[in-house]
């Protein structure tokens, strides 16, 4: 399955390669189809594709983290 | 037979068909329908229009359905009011309610945008409708839901208050509550909408739910004689409607039904969720989210959807946005019952003290022609206003007893002045 998010980093976390190592920790493939970066805010949209069990420990890996995961859809609750 | 042409990337321009699709598998930017305007002024005219009852899809043409509405035929065609009493209350000269306060059947703007929903996905085969939410779209996805015999789910928060549930369970509609942080059900109803072959209307139905909404703006120009108005108020959540209202606008200049584009429109929002009059403020095109605090809920979306785009809409536009604090609600919610007998939800009271805040400081003229937005019904939001009203005094079922009331009253009006 594949599932499409939005990925704000904190300032602090910029630096960070987040996105190589959910690639190297779990079985998804990642697919980054725009980001915006600079030195105080990165902002990236993300495909995951793998498994529904993978998907879901990539995105809790992100949130551990600090980087706020979500749906590209935004907020939807109205 | 329907005048949609396709679907369109706002942002990159790419077309797909008109399918269950809300997202460009390319860029990810929202999709957009797009419609055959030339065929569409062939058919559509002032004369035409008029003809037609009285309800929103009397602008069938510019809606994005294929064939006939199969839920709310009545939906729409909502007073347009001269508000005469508030126009002098505030000093200004021309100033009009546009009332879906009262719209069919649940008293909020959201069954235009649910009508269109579920005619199109019905005609796309879907047999189930979906939404979250805490309120408005809830009761209308439930209720236009069952109206044409569609299974109906609806995703809330398990601590929402029980009274906000009835008005959806009522219907029938199969509530789910679900545990957690506003983001974790935020991104679980996402990917039910991927998982589950639903139409959820504010996801994989969005682009021609959205579409909805310019009916509103396309009354209030009818309504007006075939003009616009000068200055529009609206509310702002996820920011869809005051990029409709402007589409609708212009979509009536580009049909030739308008002699000119002569119009701003302004945002309103809450000051404890206003991500988007923020940007608009400080010239920014970056939305940041924020953790909404309001007793405006039907407004606290924090990370709004068209958040980007409104902003742009109303820079387009020459127009401004606002916010208004939970007391200036409060007293606006008062203010419109008070003069022009119209009770709004908290929504409106920001609408109408946005609009109050922008006269006075000179962001919209006195001398010119104002619309404020009312969008939802205030006998759904009445806890808003506990505590905040006169105390109801109490007698003895006896003449003397409200003899003594009466003049007790005259002397505190008397002194009030």
């Amino acid at each position: 399955m594949k599932r499409r998010v939005y990925l704000t980093y904190p300032k602090e976390l910029i630096k960070e390669p987040l996105i190589y190592e959910v690639g190297q920790r779990f079985r998804v493939v990642t697919n980054i189809r725009q980001a915006c970066v600079s030195d105080t805010i990165g902002l990236v949209a993300l495909e995951l594709e793998g498994s529904e069990e993978e998907i879901d420990k990539a995105i809790q890996f992100f949130t551990d983290k600090g980087v706020k995961v979500e749906p590209i859809e935004l907020d939807i609750i109205e | 037979m329907g005048f949609m042409k396709a679907l369109r990337c706002r942002e990159c321009g790419r077309e797909y068909p008109k399918k269950a699709l809300h997202v460009c598998e390319y860029c990810f930017g929202p999709l957009e329908v797009v419609y055959e305007y030339e065929e569409i002024k062939k058919h559509l005219s002032r004369e035409v229009i008029e003809k037609r009852p009285q309800n929103m899809w009397r602008y069938r043409e510019l809606l994005p359905i294929d064939g006939e509405p199969s839920v709310g035929r009545e939906v729409g065609f909502t007073p347009l009011i001269r508000a005469r009493n508030l126009e002098k209350a505030l000093g200004v000269k021309e100033l009009y309610i546009k009332n879906d306060a009262v719209n069919y059947p649940t008293l909020s703007f959201k069954d235009r945008v649910v009508s269109v929903a579920i005619s199109r996905a019905k005609e796309m085969g879907f047999s189930v409708v979906s939404c979250a939410s805490t309120g408005n779209l809830a009761n209308s996805v439930a209720a236009n839901a069952a109206a044409c015999g569609m299974e109906s789910y609806v995703f809330i928060p398990f601590d929402l208050e029980p009274t906000k549930i009835v008005g959806t369970l009522v219907y029938g509609a199969k509530v789910v509550g679900i545990r957690g942080t506003y983001d974790e059900v935020n991104r679980l109803c996402s990917e039910i909408a991927g998982k589950y072959g639903w139409a959820f209307v504010n996801i994989n139905i969005r682009p021609y739910y959205a579409e909805g909404s310019k009916t509103f703006g396309f009354e209030i120009v009818e309504q007006l004689g075939w003009r616009l108005p000068k200055h529009t108020v609206v509310p702002m959540a996820g920011g869809s409607l005051i990029t409709k209202v402007w589409k609708a606008y212009n979509e009536f200049y580009k049909l030739g039904l308008v002699d000119n584009i002569d119009a701003k429109v302004y945002g309103a929002q809450a000051t404890g969720c206003a991500p988007i009059v923020t940007a608009v403020k400080k010239g920014k095109e970056l939305i940041e989210p924020v953790i909404p605090n309001t007793i405006a809920k039907s407004l606290a979306i924090g990370n709004p959807a068209d958040g980007y785009y409104s902003a742009k809409t109303i820079r387009e536009s020459g127009g401004w946005a606002e916010d208004v604090s939970d007391e200036e609600i409060v007293e606006a919610i008062k203010l419109l019952a008070e003069t022009e007998g119209i009770f709004t939800e908290t929504a409106g009271g920001v609408t109408l003290g946005v609009t109050k805040k922008l006269i006075e400081q000179g962001r919209i003229p006195r001398d010119e022609s104002i619309v404020v937005s009312i969008t939802g019904n205030g006998l759904k939001t009445q806890e808003a206003l506990h505590g905040k009203l006169e105390a109801v005094p109490t007698i003895n079922a006896s003449l003397k007893d409200f003899d003594e009331l009466v003049k007790k009253m005259d002397e505190k009006y008397a002194m009030e002045g």
